[in-house]
């Protein structure tokens, strides 16, 4: 369980850890909290020639109020996140799902930039940058670019990132005075990756649905003809084509999308179990 | 073989090292501070917990060559002058720990949380402590434990 040898750059500036990315391409990878870099290498799942350090550099970690959008930079880490008195009141499902991340350790230490460019399918801040039509601003020796997350994750651990580029902040948009939010996951043990999650967001009768872990990227449903509990959970499960596994079957994960879209449906809708 | 100084419990070591060689192994095995011990070596088990400028942190997913500028503190600065600190000393009189392993890391855990939160509900205490694995204890002394030391620092406080 020891990653195999790297060259270490510790870059202090962007234009410095781009062009480190431009002269190495995909032998490079880049590191923020190495939360989930960190274990891919110890089990040499990843086993980069190259690791560039972003914990350096400087402005990536603010979160800043932008009009409509609360902009987030890459290097805020999971409990910044959480506790940020901007984000719980702008972007409330942004910090409720931030606080279901992992365990208390790996909140102070992963960032982000790192979850969003993992693109894990089952992690939280993917499947909330999805429900809430979240933007990335990615940086290359080209220009900077912004992407919707409905273009950024691609499939499993993929997203448009090329291997000279770094994402450097996300921008969510700020919800709308008396919009609901609520979010659900299950998994076995506390702290692990969600088998499913359900994320959603109600602004007047505007319903967007967001269901994690159980594609090879996070599903947005924004067009559910019925808000009626039961039957908007029905049509999520049948929306959904999760991925067949030895240890969850996806007639599971279908049963699992049903239960927890009833929940956050009840939650926003502000009914009783 | 890169060289480079790390500051642990507030003294310098010189260390010589590949930049691969995790932090838990060099605070092991160069700094020879073996109080941070090593489980899973995938951030699962929490036995290597230490704390990174004061905030917790698995020492297998970080690079010791990563911590140049930063403050780690360990196991074995918790307890001063032959004092244990209010939590390990509640760990103590609870029956908190079994065969120790997971102990220093649950500390290292306990003693950053206990500042950030004062006064933590039951449930709040075992969503940390999801953190740290323990194949003795069944977790119900420690979870015991942590409350009580939460309760002293109330009391010595009023």
């Amino acid at each position: 369980m020891k990653p195999a040898p790297f060259r270490y750059h510790r870059p202090s500036s962007l234009a410095q850890a781009l062009g480190i990315l431009a002269e190495h391409g995909a032998d490079a990878k880049v590191i923020a909290g190495g939360q989930s870099l960190g274990p891919m290498m110890n089990m040499r799942l990843a086993q980069p020639a190259e690791l560039v350090d972003l914990n350096g550099l400087e402005g990536l970690e603010n979160i800043q109020d932008r009009g409509g959008w609360i902009e987030v930079g890459a290097l805020v880490r999971h409990h910044v996140l959480a506790a940020s008195p901007l984000v719980r009141a702008a972007c409330p499902l942004l910090a409720e799902a931030a606080r279901t991340i992992g365990h208390y350790a790996i909140r102070s230490r992963g960032t982000l930039g790192g979850s969003l460019a993992h693109a894990d399918p089952a992690a939280q801040l993917p499947l909330v940058a999805a429900t809430l039509g979240a933007e990335m601003a990615v940086v290359g020796r080209r220009g900077e670019r912004r992407v919707p997350a409905s273009e950024f994750f691609v499939s499993l651990m993929t997203t448009v990132l090329e291997p000279d580029e770094i994402l450097v902040s996300a921008r969510f948009p700020k919800a709308a005075p008396g919009e609901r939010h609520a979010y659900q996951q299950f998994s076995r043990r506390q702290g692990d990756f969600a088998i499913a999650a359900v994320a959603a967001t109600l602004n007047s009768n505007q319903l967007r649905l967001g269901i994690g872990g159980v594609e090879d990227k996070p599903v947005v449903l924004a067009d559910l003809k019925s808000l009626e509990p039961a039957a908007a959970a029905r049509a999520a499960r049948e929306a959904v084509h999760p991925t067949e596994n030895p240890r969850v079957p996806a007639l599971y994960r279908r049963e699992l999308v049903e239960v927890l879209a009833r929940r956050v449906l009840l939650k926003v809708l502000d009914l009783k179990k | 073989m890169i060289d480079f100084e790390l500051t642990v419990n507030g003294a310098r070591y010189a260390v010589r090292a590949e930049p691969r060689k995790l932090l838990s192994d060099v605070l092991r095995e160069d700094c020879r501070l073996t109080g941070t011990h090593v489980g899973c070596e995938h951030g699962v088990c929490g036995a290597c917990t230490v704390l990174i400028d004061g905030r917790p942190a698995r020492a297998c997913l970080t690079y010791a060559v990563q911590m140049q500028g930063h403050e780690i503190t360990t196991i074995e600065a918790v307890a001063s002058g032959g004092r244990l600190s209010a939590l390990q000393q509640a760990l103590h009189e609870t029956h908190g720990l079994q065969c120790g392993f997971c102990t220093p890391g649950i500390v290292m855990t306990f003693e950053a949380y206990l500042k950030e939160n004062p006064r933590p509900s039951e449930e709040e205490v075992r969503e940390v402590l999801s953190g740290n694995l323990c194949r003795c204890t069944g977790y119900h002394n420690i979870v015991a434990a942590i409350l009580r030391a939460a309760e002293a620092a109330r009391d010595a406080k009023a």
